[in-house]
Parts: C-alpha cells; structure tokens; sequence
C-alpha cells in the first residue's frame, strides 16, 4: 500500500514539476511548484523521515516559496506577456542535454545495488543525536552562513 | 525500505532533470532559472533521505536538512540581487546582465 502510495505521489511530484518549468505564468508556476513540493513532502515522509517532511512544507513550500511569490509581486513581474515563454528552438538543446543526463543516471541506477537493506528505524532522537553531537560544527558553519547571507541581503537592498 | 532504491534515484534523476531544463531554457526571466536551481536542491534531498532510509543511518536527514538551510540562504541573497538589478535595469533577462562592472 505504502508502495503504490509512493508511486502515485512521484507521478504527482513530476506532472507537478512539469508544469511549473513549461507555466507562461510566473505565479501559477509558483503554485504548481508548492504542489509538487508537498507530495515530495509525502514521500520523505513514507522513507521514514518525518522531520525533514516537517521542514520541506515549512521552509520549503511555506517561507522560500512565498519569498519567490513576494518579489514576483514586489516586481508586477505577474503579466506573462512581459516575459514570454522561450520559442519552442529554445527547448530543443536544453532537453537533449537534460535527457542525456536522465539516461546516464537511470543507467547506474538500474543496475542491482547487491548493499542489503538494513532495517533500523530513525527515530527522531537519532537524528538529533547526530545532528547536535556528530554535526555539531556543521550547524556553526551553516548557522555563520544564514549569517553572512542577512548581512548580504541588507547590504544590497539598502537605499543608496 | 517500501520501494527499491533505484526507484527513488530515478524519481530523483527525473526531477533533476527537469531542474536542468529548467535552468537552461529560462533565460528570460531569472526567478524560473533559480526556481529551477530549487528543483535540483530538492532531487539532490530526495537522494540524501533515500540513501538515509536504505541504511538505517540519519547522516541523510542530517544532510538534507543542511540542504535546506543553504538553500534558504542562497534564495534570500539571490532575490535580494534580483531586486537590486531590477531596480537598476529595470528587467529581469539573464542577457541584459552581461557586465560586472557598476
């Protein structure tokens, strides 16, 4: 059940994806996107991980998609006539590229992985055991990062 | 493990090439190219947790939550310079910008 419940949310996740790529409209792609974020959501949380679940509709679907939403409407860049869809030529070389690229990785992918499935549940006191005790200096690093990344963000939208 | 890994990293390979195309034929608007940059942060996270959950080792988890959190630091500081070269050239095709200097 779990397993065909995977398989129509990765269906989801795609038809979700395409048509946010192929969307004329800058909003609706917006829309579509959150919508193939939380089946994306879903499956993260059928692979047992329902933090990472949580933080996919939170910081994922919830603040970087409305932050996208936020300038698109700060900018009225909303009209599809002003940037129009590229020409179907310009489809041409980037979906070669992309499909060459799908090939190359469903040809290791197919091949029978011979590692045997290990059943250990990750509960979520795991996770934070690794993530504060084994990672400690990762969360410094990343935290000094958001950081940096305020400290930028003020500096180029400040008034000149 | 409810699906056989390779199923997940095709999933992913999907995505990711979908993010791929869209990065590349987006050229006219540089909100799609980084919505594209997204979609391959996110195939890049599913691959993290597939690996995480096949080996019963929360490293993954660990990792795709450092994922998320680049990711909202490089979003914030992207649309902070998309406003900016908005502001200055009033447009948001990738060819305008062809120079570096002020």
């Amino acid at each position: 059940m779990e397993a065909t419940l995977f398989y129509i949310l990765a269906v989801v996740t795609i038809i979700g994806t395409v048509m946010a790529i192929t969307e004329k409209h800058p909003v609706h792609a917006i829309v579509y996107l959150v919508t193939s974020f939380f089946s994306l959501a879903m499956i993260f949380f059928l692979l047992a991980a329902p933090l990472i679940a949580m933080f996919e509709v939170i910081i994922y679907a919830g603040a970087v998609m409305v932050l996208f939403m936020f300038v698109i409407m700060m900018l009225d860049l909303g009209r599809p006539s002003e940037a129009g869809l590229p020409g179907v030529r310009q489809w041409i070389l980037p979906s070669v590229l992309g499909g060459i690229i799908l090939l190359s990785i469903m040809a290791v992918a197919v091949r029978h992985f011979s590692a045997p499935d290990t059943h250990g549940i990750i509960s979520i006191t795991d996770f934070s055991v690794t993530l504060f005790r084994k990672y400690g200096i990762a969360i410094e690093i990343i935290s000094m990062q958001l950081l940096f990344a305020v400290v930028g963000a003020l500096y180029l939208g400040r008034k000149r | 493990m409810i699906v056989p890994l390779e199923h997940i990293i095709a999933l992913a390979a999907i995505l990711f090439s979908l993010g791929l195309v869209c990065t590349l034929v987006w050229r006219s608007n540089v909100i799609m190219l980084l919505i594209g940059i997204e979609i391959m942060l996110n195939a890049a996270m599913l691959v993290f947790v597939g690996g995480s959950s096949k080996w019963g080792m929360p490293d993954g988890q660990v990792f795709a939550l450092m994922i998320m959190a680049m990711t909202s630091a490089e979003v914030s500081l992207a649309l902070a310079l998309v406003v900016y070269l908005h502001r200055r050239r009033n447009t948001v095709d990738v060819d305008e910008f062809r120079e570096l200097r002020d």
